[in-house]
C-alpha cells in the first residue's frame, strides 16, 4: 500500500508538478479541466508555444497550475491580455481562461468583439453556475429557481433574465469556417480532452476557438458528490453539451 | 523590427497627434492597440495611415479596457507596444494600468486631455492630471511628462519608451486637445543622431529557451496572499522608484533665477506663462516660470529652492488646482504666499497671468 501512494501522480507535462497540492477547493471542476487541457497540450506537442491567460474569480488558482507561460490578469481582462501577445506574437497559440462571470458579464464584451474579429485564440469559459470565489453570488448562467447568496429564494427568471447560453451566441456570431465552439462537460474528462485537442488545433491552424465547460462547485452549491453530479446532469439537459462548429480541418 | 521613417532631421508642419505617431515609429514602437475617443484619434490615423511603410502592427479594440490590457499584452510578447486615450477613455483604461503598476509592465500610453468630468468637453483641459498621475487603486507607481507643445510631443514619446523599459515602471505623455490638434514647426530627427540609443525590449512570455530544457516556465500574477508579501513587493517598487526619481526627474525654469513673483504651471499653460513673463518683465515687473515636466515623479529639491527664492507664487492651471495641490505637499514648511488662477478644462493665456500678477502686484506683494 505504502509502495502505492508512493506512485508519481500521472500530470500532463503541461502540467506544473511542482505546485504541491491543489488549491481549488475539494470536488471543483478546475483541475479536472486543467488536466485535460494540459493532456491536449501534451497531446498536440505545444507546450512550448503556448501562452495561458487566467482571470480573476476561481480561476486565479491556476497562476501556477501549469508548466506554461502563464499570466495572471483582472476579472473579465484574460481575452485582450492575451488576443494582446497573439496580435504581437502570431506564432503564440493564446489560451484565455475564465469563469463564467469572467466570460459572461464583466468580460462580455471582449468575448463578443474576439469571436467577430476571430481572434487567433481559445477562450475557456468554465460554467459552474454561480461567482465561487466571491462566495456563491448569482452568475450569467445560474439555473432558473437555483439558489445563490443574491438569490436566496431561487433565481427569478422574470426578474434576472434566462441563463446566458454562451456556446449559443458565440457561435451566432463567429465565421463559421474558421471557428471551433463547443460545449464539454467534466463528468466526460476524455471527451474534454479530445474538445480541447480539436479547439487548440483550429487555434494552430489560425481560427477562434471557444469551449464552455459544464463544471461543478461543490461548495458554493453545498451539494454532497451525489447532488453535485445530479445538478450537473441537470446542467447537460439544460445547456447542450455538443460542438456547435466544428471546421473541416480539425 | 519596423521600419523608421526619419532617417535624418527633416522639420514638418504638423498635428500634435501627428508628431506623436512619427515620434513612436522614431522610437521603434512596434505595435498600437487603440481605441477612438477625440481628441487623440489622428495618433492612430497617421499610425495606420503610416502602416505599409513602418510594417508595424495596429489593433482597434472594443473599448480602452481592452486597448489598455491589449498593450499589456503585447509588451508581454516582447513588442515596443503603446496606447492613447482621452477622458473617459483615461478612466476605463486605469484598470488595465493599475496592472501594468502592480507588475512592472513598461506600458507607453499618451494622454491628450479634454474637459471634465464626465464626456464634458471634446476639446481641452488639464483636468485629467491627477488621474494621469494617480489613477488605479492601490499606489501604483508610475512616470508622467507633461509636454509644452510640440518638440517636446516628439522628444518625450521617444523618452518616454525608453523610461518605460529601463525602469519598467508605466511611463505616459500628457498633454491635452490643444496639443494634438494644433498645427506647429517641429523638428524629427533619428534618435541616434542625437545620441539616444533605443532600450532593448525582452520577452516576458514565450522568452528563448526551451521550458524544462534551458527555463522555466514564467509564471506572473498580481494577485498576493498576505497583507505583508504585498507591501514587501511595494516597498521593492518604492525603492526602485525613489531610486529612479532621481535620475528621471525634469523640470524647467524660465527667468527664475530673479523672480519675485514665480509661476508654477505645466503643459501648455506653461507657455501661456512664458508669454506672459516676457510682457511683465517689459513692465517692469520680475516675474519667473517654473515648469515641472515630469510631474510624476516631482523634482523636489529645485521646485524647494525656486520657491523659496521668490515672494509670491502662482498657481495656474486650466483644472481646479490639481497640480497644485502636488506641488503644495512638496512644499510643505515654506512660507512663501500663493494666489491661484485655475480655469477648469478652459485654456488660460497669457493676458491672463499678465493681468493676474499685475493684480497680485497692485495689492503689494
Amino acid at each position: 500500500m505504502a509502495e502505492l501512494l508512493n506512485l508519481p501522480p500521472n500530470l500532463p507535462k503541461s502540467q506544473n508538478a511542482e505546485v504541491g497540492a491543489s488549491k481549488f477547493c475539494p470536488g471543483c471542476g478546475h483541475g479536472i479541466t486543467l488536466k485535460s487541457l494540459g493532456n491536449a497540450i501534451d497531446e498536440l506537442g505545444i507546450k512550448q508555444k503556448t501562452v495561458f491567460g487566467c482571470d480573476i474569480g476561481c480561476s486565479l488558482l491556476s497562476w501556477n497550475y501549469m508548466d506554461l507561460d502563464t499570466v495572471q490578469t483582472h476579472h473579465g481582462r484574460t481575452t485582450p491580455v492575451i488576443y494582446g501577445v497573439t496580435r504581437a506574437n502570431p506564432e503564440a497559440i493564446g489560451i484565455a481562461y475564465m469563469g463564467d462571470g469572467g466570460g459572461l458579464a464583466i468580460g462580455a464584451q471582449h468575448l463578443v468583439n474576439a469571436s467577430i474579429r476571430g481572434e487567433r485564440m481559445l477562450i475557456i469559459v468554465v460554467n459552474n453556475t454561480n461567482y465561487g470565489m466571491t462566495g456563491g453570488q448569482m452568475s450569467p448562467t445560474t439555473m432558473p429557481g437555483q439558489k445563490t447568496e443574491t438569490t436566496p429564494y431561487g433565481r427569478d427568471c422574470s426578474v434576472t433574465g434566462e441563463p446566458a447560453k454562451g456556446a449559443e451566441m458565440v457561435a451566432a456570431i463567429v465565421n463559421k469556417s474558421k471557428s471551433f465552439v463547443a460545449r464539454s462537460t467534466v463528468s466526460n474528462p476524455m471527451k474534454l480532452k479530445q474538445t480541447f485537442v480539436k479547439a487548440l488545433k483550429n487555434v494552430e491552424n489560425g481560427g477562434f476557438s471557444f469551449v464552455e465547460v459544464l463544471s461543478i462547485c461543490p461548495l458554493n452549491w453545498r451539494t454532497n458528490n451525489v447532488d453535485t453530479f445530479a445538478r450537473l446532469q441537470q446542467m447537460e439537459e439544460y445547456f447542450e453539451v455538443k460542438e456547435f462548429l466544428t471546421p473541416e480541418s480539425v | 523590427m519596423v521600419n523608421k521613417l526619419i532617417k535624418e532631421d527633416i522639420k514638418m508642419f504638423l498635428t500634435g497627434n501627428e508628431v506623436l505617431a512619427y515620434a513612436a515609429n522614431s522610437a521603434e514602437a512596434e505595435f498600437m492597440y487603440g481605441y477612438p475617443i477625440t481628441p487623440q484619434n489622428e495618433i492612430m490615423h497617421t499610425w495606420c495611415k503610416l502602416l505599409p511603410k513602418t510594417e508595424a502592427g495596429f489593433l482597434q479594440t472594443e473599448d480602452e479596457i481592452s486597448a489598455g490590457f491589449s498593450t499589456i499584452g503585447g509588451i508581454l510578447a516582447g513588442k515596443r507596444a503603446f496606447t492613447a486615450t482621452a477622458g473617459p477613455g483615461n478612466v476605463i483604461m486605469q484598470d488595465a494600468q493599475s496592472m501594468a503598476e502592480m507588475m512592472r509592465i513598461p506600458f507607453v500610453c499618451a494622454v491628450m486631455q479634454r474637459g471634465g468630468p464626465s464626456t464634458a468637453t471634446v476639446i481641452y483641459a488639464q483636468q485629467e492630471t491627477r488621474l494621469t498621475c494617480y489613477g488605479g487603486n492601490g499606489e501604483g507607481f508610475r512616470i508622467v511628462y507633461s509636454t509644452a507643445g510640440h518638440q517636446d510631443l516628439y522628444d518625450y514619446m521617444i523618452k518616454a519608451f525608453n523610461t518605460a523599459w529601463k525602469y519598467k515602471f508605466p511611463t505616459y505623455v500628457l498633454a491635452d486637445g490643444y496639443q494634438g490638434k494644433m498645427r506647429e514647426p517641429v523638428m524629427l530627427y533619428d534618435p541616434a543622431s542625437r545620441g539616444i540609443t533605443m532600450v532593448p525590449t525582452e520577452k516576458a512570455l514565450l522568452a528563448d529557451g526551451e521550458i524544462g530544457v534551458d527555463r522555466k516556465s514564467i509564471h506572473m500574477r498580481n494577485t498576493y496572499n498576505m497583507e505583508e508579501e504585498l507591501m514587501e513587493v511595494l516597498d521593492s517598487y518604492q525603492v526602485d522608484y525613489d531610486k529612479m526619481a532621481e535620475e528621471v526627474a525634469e523640470w524647467e525654469e524660465y527667468k527664475a533665477d530673479d523672480a519675485e513673483i514665480l509661476v508654477i504651471a505645466h503643459g501648455i499653460v506653461a507657455r501661456s506663462a512664458r508669454t506672459a513673463i516676457d510682457e511683465l518683465r517689459e513692465k517692469g515687473i520680475k516675474a519667473g516660470l517654473y515648469r515641472p515636466i515630469t510631474i510624476r515623479p516631482l523634482a523636489v529639491k529645485p521646485l524647494r529652492e525656486a520657491v523659496s527664492r521668490a515672494k509670491h507664487i502662482l498657481f495656474t492651471e486650466s483644472a481646479n488646482g490639481q497640480l497644485a495641490q502636488m506641488v503644495l505637499e512638496k512644499i510643505y514648511g515654506l512660507t512663501t504666499p500663493y494666489s491661484t488662477l485655475f480655469k477648469m478644462g478652459v485654456g488660460v493665456t497669457g493676458d491672463d497671468i499678465v493681468q493676474k500678477v499685475e493684480n497680485i502686484v497692485k495689492e503689494g506683494v
